[in-house]
C-alpha cells in the first residue's frame, strides 16, 4: 500500500494529518501497538519538522507485510550540520514554532531512536529528505 | 486516583469525556514541550500541560495518551475539542498553574513517570 501526503511549511493546523492517517491504517492492519507508536511518533516528528523548518514537502509511506518505509522530501533551507542537528537540545526553531510547543531539539534524535533505519540527505538552500524504515 | 478526585484537587472541569470521570489514573507527566512527551514509552498517564493548542491534543493522540489536564484557565477551542473527542480523550481544564496542578496531584499520590 502506498500513501502520499502534502505538507505546507508553517501550517501547524494540518501538522499531524499524515501521522494520524497512518496510525489509523496500521491499527486496521492489526500491527503491534508498540510498533505503531514508534512509527507514528517518528512520522509525526518528521512531519512537524517540515512544517516548522521547511517550506513545503511530500510524505510517501509504503506499507508492506514486513514493515513500513517512510520518505519525507522537503523543499527548504536544508541542514548545514547534520551532526549538530542530531544532538539533543540543538534547535534553530523560531519563536512561533516554540509557542506551538516545539523546538526542544529532541525530534531528530527521537526519530532515530524509534526507527530501525534512518537516513538524512540534505542540500543547503534546496531541501532535506528523510528515509525512515520500521519493521513490523 | 479517579479522574473525579483529580478534578476536585485542581478545581478541574471536564470539557471533553465528562462521562468518564470514574476512570482511574496512576501516573502523571507535566510538560509544555511536545517533543519531550513524544519520547515517553508509556502511555498510561495523565498529561498536564500549559499548552492549549491543537498540537497539544495531536501530541496526546500520537502518544496514545487518553487523559489531559490543561492548566491556567486557558481556552480549549472547538478544534481542540473535536480532535480530542475523535480520539476518545478526557480533557480537564484547571484554573491553576502547571506548577500548582502538578504539585497538588503529586502530593495526593499521583506518581511520577520518572
Ligand atoms: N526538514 C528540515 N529542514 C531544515 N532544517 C531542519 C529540518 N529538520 C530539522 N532541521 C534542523 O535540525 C534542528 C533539530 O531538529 P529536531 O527535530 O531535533 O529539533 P526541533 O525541531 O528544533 O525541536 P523539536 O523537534 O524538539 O520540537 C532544527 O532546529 C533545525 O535547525
Ligand atoms: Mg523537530
Amino acid at each position: 500500500m502506498r500513501f502520499e501526503y502534502k505538507v505546507e511549511g508553517g501550517d501547524f493546523t494540518q501538522a499531524g494529518n499524515a501521522a494520524s492517517a497512518i496510525k489509523k491504517t496500521l491499527k486496521q492492519l492489526g500491527v503491534d501497538p508498540v510498533v505503531i507508536k514508534r512509527v507514528v511518533v517518528a512520522l509525526y516528528e518528521a512531519e512537524v519538522n517540515i512544517v516548522a523548518h521547511a517550506w513545503r514537502g511530500v510524505i510517501y509511506a509504503d506499507i508492506e507485510g514486513s514493515g513500513i518505509k517512510l520518505r519525507l522530501e522537503d523543499e527548504g533551507p536544508g541542514i548545514p550540520d547534520i551532526g549538530k542537528a542530531m544532538t539533543r537540545g540543538f534547535s534553530t526553531a523560531s519563536e512561533g514554532v516554540r509557542e506551538m510547543g516545539f523546538g526542544a531539539g529532541m525530534g531528530l534524535p527521537n526519530i532515530s531512536e524509534n526507527a530501525d533505519e534512518f537516513h538524512i540527505d540534505t542540500v543547503v538552500g534546496e531541501g532535506t529528505t528523510l528515509n525512515i524504515g520500521i519493521r513490523f | 486516583m479517579t479522574l473525579k478526585d483529580l478534578c476536585k484537587l485542581i478545581d478541574g472541569r471536564a470539557v471533553c469525556g465528562a462521562d468518564r470521570l470514574d476512570e482511574g489514573v496512576k501516573y502523571g507527566f507535566a510538560s509544555d514541550l511536545m517533543s519531550d512527551v513524544l519520547t515517553l514509552k508509556s502511555d498510561d498517564f495523565v498529561l498536564i500541560t500549559g499548552l492549549a493548542n491543537i498540537q497539544a491534543i495531536r501530541t496526546a493522540e500520537m502518544s496514545n495518551v487518553s487523559y489531559m489536564v490543561i492548566c491556567r484557565g486557558k481556552t480549549v477551542t472547538e478544534d481542540m475539542l473535536e480532535l480530542a473527542e475523535e480520539n476518545d480523550m478526557v480533557v480537564i481544564a484547571s484554573p491553576f498553574s502547571l506548577f500548582k496542578c502538578a504539585g497538588l496531584l503529586w502530593q495526593a499520590g499521583l506518581k511520577e513517570l520518572y
